[in-house]
């Protein structure tokens, strides 16, 4: 019985190898380029990395004919890195000893990317990331590490400048004692004292709590016009249900940890009139994103969740654009590793769905835009007020 | 010296938010130091029967807002329906704790009955998370909006209409177990059980009852000023016991454990400095030290306090508890 399994089983393996043999020397007539693409997609965030997957793939298969006519087979070779560093970096170890992957779109957490970088950069493997928006991922300067979306130190400058432009010149400033709330914050503060305005205060607050009326006092007996809050929406929220229910009249602004939809719940009513800044905003109402949300509908079955799976497809056109690029330059020979790295590296006035793309020296895109969103009703999404190009802000 | 005239400006309204958070921590303050003063054990669950009253009240506020009886009934009413149903509640839970997490360890040594209490706290927060997740798909909730008025009580001193029911329902509270524990037989029979256990026993008092009674009590208020919580700051979690009941056990330590009287104290006092300090730290240190430090700054005052008066403010170092 067992001699008989075994048996069954090595011949289904036997045949499994010959086919597959078969397929590959059929397919072997043209040279493999493989992309791919790195997000969560299983886990608790899974459903935010499926949509970029599908709009990187869709990105993809647009383009299969095209590179086919330049005698290359295009292949889509995506991978769930689960949100989780560990699993981000065992899948940078496997693209990079696959000799005919070009190049990686990814990832979604700016936590994964960072360490599975280091590993491209290994590898001299292209990666272009769709939404990894922390400043590390580019400050450190590895030549494969590239973004299109806007730097997190980018939202400050960009807050400042916008309610500095609504002629609010008085501002206090609440953070959440958090890297990432006390970074926007200090942002903010610089920039905002630089164009004119006047900071009367800049308190920290301890997330978790839920009274905040010390704080909120300062801000009426100050007399600011506006206030920026640096942190994330349960807190922002409850200051700014407090702040109306207190009778205090400022302009409240945040960075993109206000970007929930809880945030209508926490607040209610008092969410009217409040703004925040955001990297990433809905293309359907554009032309192009209509179209884009239409060939996306019908491919895959459904609407885009949110607005960056618009930045996985133009993340996957930036490096199908440089390593066509390459292909041409090397006279229709496959591009090596250190090309692709370069040519991407090189990516200049890239016109895009999402985003134009023109990379600087660390890989940060002078292109790429802040939205600045308002609530005109206590309903989620709010409207896009403005973009601000961040080209300023890079230093 | 500008912030600091222009801080002066605000005390009025600190003052009310001050008592208002003080007043919470003082009810909470309350059943802690009820519980030491029959057991001589911290009840450290306390802190998750005030978060279950939160959520109790604040679901029983969403269910009238589902049903659509919330916005044709006063709000006080809306309150008040709230407040007895997450009372109710959580006096029996904190009973149902008691019989079945405390009598079996009552005699055990004393860490025994404490490490309980921690278990209790863990396994009552991560079973109102799960049940929230269940019900709601998140485990946080946010309260309706009950009170939209704000009263100018003086100048400089605007009010939110809930914050004086808030102020206002606590002081009934504390007055109605004053006169409780001091005129009722019941009352009489707590303090006789607090004073010596045995002999109240051998004096034909029913201690079981007693201890019952005092769980009863305690975790009730607990339950009503989770419910006031809920309405004054909008939002709660199943973790949000954790923080104010640490704040509240502090209170009850920095009046004197075990003294009714001293809990009310001590719990006022802790929320005004708390407010106070937010505000005037950053100006009176020249900013070195923002708002974000105003805990250090109430810690730091009440090690100074109970350096120089262990017993707490009230307290004695021999005498009569409760």
């Amino acid at each position: 019985m067992n001699r008989a399994l075994s048996l069954l089983l090595s011949l289904t393996l036997a045949f499994t190898l010959l086919a597959s043999s078969v397929s590959a020397t059929a397919e072997a007539a043209l040279p493999v380029i493989k992309i791919a693409s790195a997000t969560p997609l299983s886990g608790s965030q899974a459903a935010m990395g499926e949509t970029i997957k599908n709009g990187i793939e869709l990105a993809l298969s647009e383009r299969v004919e095209e590179f086919k006519a330049l005698g290359f087979d295009l292949q889509f070779a995506p991978q769930d890195d689960q949100a989780d560093p560990k699993v981000g970096v065992s899948i940078a170890q496997r693209l990079i000893e696959d000799k005919d992957i070009l190049a990686v779109i990814g990832h979604w957490n700016s936590g994964v990317a960072i360490p599975s970088s280091e590993v491209y950069n290994q590898g001299n493997l292209a990666m272009v990331s769709p939404a990894n928006t922390a400043t590390a991922v580019t400050d450190r300067g590895l030549p494969v590490v590239n973004r299109i979306c806007a730097r997190d130190d980018a939202q400050g400058p960009a807050g400042a400048d916008f309610l500095f432009s609504l002629g609010l010149t008085s501002v206090y400033i609440i953070q959440d004692k958090t890297a990432y709330g006390q970074g926007v914050a200090d942002e903010f503060k610089k920039r905002f004292a630089a164009i004119g305005g006047t900071v009367l205060g800049y308190e920290g607050i301890t997330a978790g709590e839920a009274d905040y009326s010390a704080v909120e006092e300062m801000i009426r007996a100050s007399g600011a016009q506006a206030v920026y809050f640096g942190g994330i929406y349960p807190e922002g929220g409850l200051i700014i249900k407090q702040l109306k229910e207190k009778g205090i009249e400022v302009t409240f602004m945040g960075p993109d940890g206000m970007d929930s939809a809880e945030v209508v719940n926490i607040a209610g009513d008092a969410i009217v009139g409040t703004y925040y800044t955001s990297t990433a905003a809905d293309v359907s109402g554009t032309e192009k994103g209509a179209a884009f949300v239409a060939s996306y509908n019908a491919k895959f079955g459904r609407n885009p969740d949110g607005g960056y799976a618009a930045y996985g497809y133009d993340a996957m056109n930036v490096a199908l654009d440089a390593i066509k690029g390459v292909i041409t330059a090397n006279n229709g020979a496959l591009p090596t590793r250190e090309q692709v790295v370069a040519a991407v590296r090189a990516t200049s006035g890239y016109k895009g769905l999402a985003t134009n793309v023109t990379f600087n020296s660390i890989g940060d895109n002078t292109e790429a835009t802040v939205y600045v969103l308002g609530f005109k009703e206590a309903k989620y999404p709010p409207e896009v007020i403005k973009s601000i190009p961040v080209a300023d802000y890079l230093k | 010296m500008n912030q600091l005239q222009m801080l002066v400006k605000i005390i009025p309204q600190l003052l009310s938010d001050g008592l208002a958070l003080g007043f919470v921590y003082a009810i909470v303050a309350l059943g802690y130091t009820m519980v030491y003063g029959i057991l001589e054990f911290i009840n450290f669950a306390h802190s998750e029967l005030f978060m279950f009253g939160a959520f109790v009240g604040t679901e029983v506020l969403l269910f009238m807002q589902g049903v659509g009886i919330l916005p044709n009934i006063p709000p006080t009413l809306a309150m008040l329906i709230a407040i007895v149903v997450a009372t109710v509640l959580s006096g029996g839970l904190g009973v149902a704790v008691d019989r079945i997490a405390y009598k079996p360890v009552r005699n055990a040594p004393k860490l025994v009955p404490f490490i309980s209490a921690i278990g209790v706290s863990f396994i009552l927060q991560d079973l109102v998370r799960m049940v929230e997740e269940a019900k709601n798909g998140k485990f946080y909730l946010n309260a309706p909006t009950l009170f939209t008025n704000r009263i100018t009580l003086a100048p400089n001193m605007v009010v939110p209409e809930k914050t004086l029911y808030i102020v206002g329902l606590c002081i009934i509270i504390m007055v109605s177990l004053t006169i409780f524990v001091s005129k009722n037989k019941w009352g009489k029979a707590m303090r006789a059980v607090a004073q010596d256990r045995e002999t109240a026993r051998l004096m034909g008092i029913n201690v079981d009852k007693v201890i019952s009674l005092t769980f009863l009590i305690g975790a009730g208020m607990g339950g009503a000023a989770g419910t006031l919580f809920s309405i004054q700051y909008g939002s709660i979690s199943p973790y949000s016991g954790f923080i104010l009941g640490m704040k509240a056990f502090t209170a009850a330590v920095f009046g004197g454990i075990g003294k009714i009287p001293g809990a009310m104290l001590g719990g006022v006092l802790l929320g005004l400095i708390e407010v106070f300090g937010a505000s005037f730290l950053g100006a009176l240190t020249g900013g070195v030290f923002g708002s974000e430090y105003k805990d250090v700054l109430a810690f730091a005052i009440l090690i100074l306090i109970l350096i120089f008066k262990p017993s707490g403010l009230l307290g004695k170092p021999v005498g009569e508890k409760v």
